[in-house]
């Protein structure tokens, strides 16, 4: 049996991202190139002008949604779970539970299997299909909250926390800031499923992917727009970029109540910072624990961590005994979510 | 110590006092005792107890965490004792989370080497918050936006009581305030008054009007300096002085040379100064001694504390607040003659013969100590609150400076979307040539017409932004009125001005003529 190439020699991170040698494709690259795999459509993954995209069919829509005539070239859809031979390597996608249409990438080369997570959790999310873990060689993992500290709470617990403070302050608008992809969608569903059927009123930007999320059957209910309210909408849910919070735009609402849905609202300072009376801390990524048993359950000998806090991560997967670097790959936000 | 937990961590957030009032009420209504007494108590005076929360956290964080995650996680977090709770391993069942009271019934008897290991077994049964909300309340001040006054006034309203009843009670009752609340509920009358000396409600005065000043007859009224000190109740009783501030706090910590060696019956009002060979010095000195609860002897030395009394409620027993001012005023005097607690004197008396004669009076009031004029009515009793009619404070006339507008931060719940809180300078002559010092901060003055204005002009003059904060081209000048002005070592101007705010936006004047550090120096007493 001919020995087990190092990884490094077929999966490289370059300037324009993480290259795969024998496949000839980049994985979510950070620059235009001539065949990448998309695992998700957050900007910071999914970026235009690709002469050939492979994704799920919602990844797909999204980045058409999103980035409309440039994102790319030729876009193939891949069913979770179907196989295809590129080159030398077969790839596969496999759901990683962060937004709908999410990906981890499984590539089989020569006997051996990297899998690549993109972005990922494992709480329950009623907007997309569960994380599914693939045992592998090697696991190339995120970690945005890849501390110990980072420990999500149970989302009933937040969505208590929220319903709570529109019971204390129903004279005072509930401005939620959420990311446009996922987080939106995702809240919107955590109401509906702990019985809240009022109207949640939705900033102008988040309504085309709100629409998508729908169409794709997850019930959003009534979802009105802040613009069409006839009233200051005092004690209702307004859903915005949390740009807006604090903005102008806000000045429309009845006081006010700034509110922040992140893994990041964990950090009392960081939430201050920010000006935010309710932090609500709800994530699309995995917390810690969820980080190291993941890489346990893939049963991986290697790790690669790809963004956020890479050295504690390192340190505790080396700590486990195994192989772990740093990738210091180019272009992810310092806080995506 | 959930419910406390929770209230704690939304109190945090929380900014505005309304907001604050709300949260207190729903806890104080819903929660029973003893754990709504000591969460009272923790939010007021504090809760005696020495456990050694400190090296606890460090050692607890060194036994239990792998030092360099440990060390990764507290410097992204930049506090130990949250890096502690957020860290903390958390049992997927939690069980029964201690009671507050059970908590605290138990700090009375752990013994040295049990603290760590008995605080380990409270955090292993707490949530994050609650994990938190118990360090916190352990190391002391929870710090959380709250005073004693507005706390004491959550309780007050959520029972419909005035708050006065309850800074009248407070000093003689004790955690968990069990017949305090049962009285507030009904189920008990008045909770018994103590030995020892205990708070009366202060009487408090409104600004002259015009159409008062219009109305006003001289002779009517008594007139005295209103001095520019902290108005104090100074209150002996059974060998106990206390010195109270016009909330009710017992202040006397920070004022040793007030309370010890003291000893007299009566409860007296007055100001609180400090007072150099009979000379009142400016309010930063006594700001120096002001929010320590300890004090060194060479402080005490250097800003020496003295009470000035206006008014006296009670003398040897005897309850005067029915009395008339101006016989309250004599039995004063004639008491102090005889047995007045040093470091104190009785404020001197003015006797305009007329208006005119009233009206020279405060424009000449620019000595450093005095604020204005005191107008009381010689018939009014003493009567807790702001009761219409009877005293007046004639405050002198505001100073003012231009300076030119250089940062602004965003308000706090209405004002969120604003640009309101401005910090403003003055020309000094630096290193560089002639630039700006930042001279100090103001927030009010100004009209929600007028704030619109300003918050579109700090949006559309931005040259940098620092979080909440936006620097500005210095090009606008605010004429900032403030009381008072004095040197100062904790400023970069060398300066701190009383009670800034913006009297008027000077759209038409140009940066350059704005007021120089020097000339705010002259001014400065």
């Amino acid at each position: 049996m001919p020995a087990m190439p190092a990884f490094e020699t077929w999966l490289r991170p370059d300037n324009k991202g993480l290259y795969c040698v024998p496949g000839d494709f980049y994985i979510d690259p950070h620059a235009a190139v001539p065949r990448a795999i998309i695992t998700h459509g957050h900007s910071d993954h999914a970026r235009p002008g690709n002469e050939a995209v492979l994704a799920t069919e919602e990844t797909i829509d999204i980045m058409r949604l999103r980035l409309g005539e440039f994102a790319g070239g030729q876009l193939q859809a891949m069913a979770y779970g179907e196989s295809l031979s590129l080159g030398d390597v077969t790839v596969r996608l496999v759901p990683a539970g962060h937004i709908l249409g999410s990906a981890q990438l499984v590539i089989d080369y020569r006997g051996v299997r990297a899998v690549i997570s993109g972005d990922y959790k494992r709480h329950a999310d009623p907007t997309c299909l569960p994380f599914e873990p693939v045992t592998c060689d090697l696991f190339i993992t995120e970690a945005t909250f890849g501390l110990p500290v980072f420990r999500h709470e149970p989302d009933r617990a937040e969505i208590g926390k929220l319903l709570a403070s529109l019971a204390d302050f129903p004279e005072r608008t509930h401005q939620i800031g959420v990311y446009s992809l996922g987080k939106c969608q995702r809240l919107i569903a955590l109401l509906r499923q702990a019985g809240y059927d009022r109207p949640i009123w939705l900033h102008g930007a988040l309504r085309s992917l709100t629409d998508y999320y729908a169409s794709r059957g997850i019930a959003m209910g009534e979802v009105p727009d802040v613009m069409a309210a006839t009233n200051t909408l005092a004690g209702e849910i307004v859903l915005s970029p949390p740009s807006a919070i604090g903005d102008r735009w806000s000045r429309r609402l009845a006081e006010p109540l700034a509110s922040f849905a992140s893994g990041w609202m964990r950090i009392r300072g960081r939430a201050r910072q920010r000006g935010v009376e309710l932090p609500l801390v709800i994530s699309d990524h995995a917390d810690w624990p969820e980080l190291l048993d993941t890489i346990r359950e893939t049963g991986a000998e290697e790790i690669w961590v790809t963004h956020g806090r890479e050295e504690a991560l390192v340190h505790a997967a080396e700590a486990m005994g195994l192989k772990a670097r740093a990738l210091a790959l180019v272009g992810r936000e310092d806080e995506p979510e | 110590m959930k419910a406390f937990a929770e209230l704690l961590d939304r109190l945090l957030y929380t900014p505005s006092r309304n907001g604050k009032l709300t949260l207190m009420c729903n806890y104080f209504r819903t929660t029973p005792d003893p754990d709504r007494g000591y969460a009272l108590a923790a939010l007021t005076d504090g809760l005696p107890h020495a456990f050694p929360i400190r090296r606890i956290i460090i050692e607890l964080a060194e036994n239990r965490f792998d030092p360099e995650l440990y060390g990764l996680s507290r410097d992204y977090v930049g506090d130990t004792a949250e890096t502690l709770s957020l860290m903390w391993p958390q049992p997927a069942d939690l069980g029964h989370p201690p009671r507050l009271a059970e908590i605290v019934e138990r700090l009375k008897y752990i013994g040295r080497h049990q603290q760590s290991a008995e605080l380990a077994a409270w955090l292993d049964r707490l949530d994050a918050t609650g994990r938190w909300a118990l360090l916190k309340f352990l190391s002391g001040a929870p710090r959380v936006g709250v005073s004693a006054r507005l706390a004491r006034l959550a309780v007050a309203r959520t029972f419909g009581r005035d708050v006065s009843e309850i800074e009248e009670l407070w000093h003689g009752l004790t955690p968990p305030f069990l017949p305090l609340f049962s009285w507030l509920e009904g189920r008990t009358g008045l909770p018994e008054k103590s030995a020892t000396p205990v708070f009366r409600p202060l009487m408090l005065a409104h600004p002259l009007e015009d159409a008062e000043w219009d109305a006003l007859e001289v002779s009517d009224f008594a007139v005295e300096w209103k001095w520019d000190g902290i108005r104090v109740q100074y209150s002996g009783r059974g060998g106990v002085t206390r010195l109270f501030s016009r909330t009710g706090d017992d202040v006397g910590g920070a004022f040793p040379d007030m309370i010890e060696g003291a000893a007299f019956d009566a409860v007296l009002d007055g100001e609180l100064l400090v007072v150099r060979d009979g000379e009142v010095a400016p309010f930063g000195d006594l700001q120096q001694r002001l929010n320590r609860k300890g004090v060194a002897r060479a402080m005490m030395e250097k800003y020496p504390a003295h009470v000035r009394l206006y008014d006296a409620l009670e003398l040897e027993a005897e309850d005067l607040r029915s009395l008339p001012f101006v016989e309250r005023r004599e039995r004063l005097e004639r008491w102090h003659r005889e047995k007045g607690p040093r470091r104190t004197d009785v404020s001197e008396q003015l006797s305009p013969a007329s208006k005119d004669d009233l009206r020279a009076l405060w424009q000449g009031a620019r000595h450093g100590g005095i604020e204005g004029l005191m107008l009381k009515r010689r018939a009014s009793p003493y009567l807790a609150g702001r009761p219409k009619g009877h005293w007046y404070k004639w405050k002198r006339a505001a100073l003012t400076a231009d300076c030119v507008l250089m940062y602004a931060q965003r308000g706090a719940g209405k004002r969120s979307s604003f640009y309101s809180d401005y910090t403003f300078g003055v020309w000094a002559d630096g290193e560089s040539g002639l630039g700006l010092v930042p001279c100090g901060k103001a927030y009010s003055g100004f009209t929600d017409e007028e704030l619109k204005e300003l918050d579109r002009f700090v949006r559309q003059n931005t040259t940098e932004r620092f979080g909440p904060v936006r620097a500005v081209e210095p090009r606008l000048v605010l004429e900032v009125a403030f009381d008072a002005i004095q040197k100062s070592g904790r400023h970069k101007a060398g300066l701190a001005m009383r009670f800034p705010r913006i009297s008027r936006i000077r759209w038409d004047k140009p940066a350059a003529e704005a007021d120089t550090l020097e000339h705010l120096l002259k001014i400065a007493e």
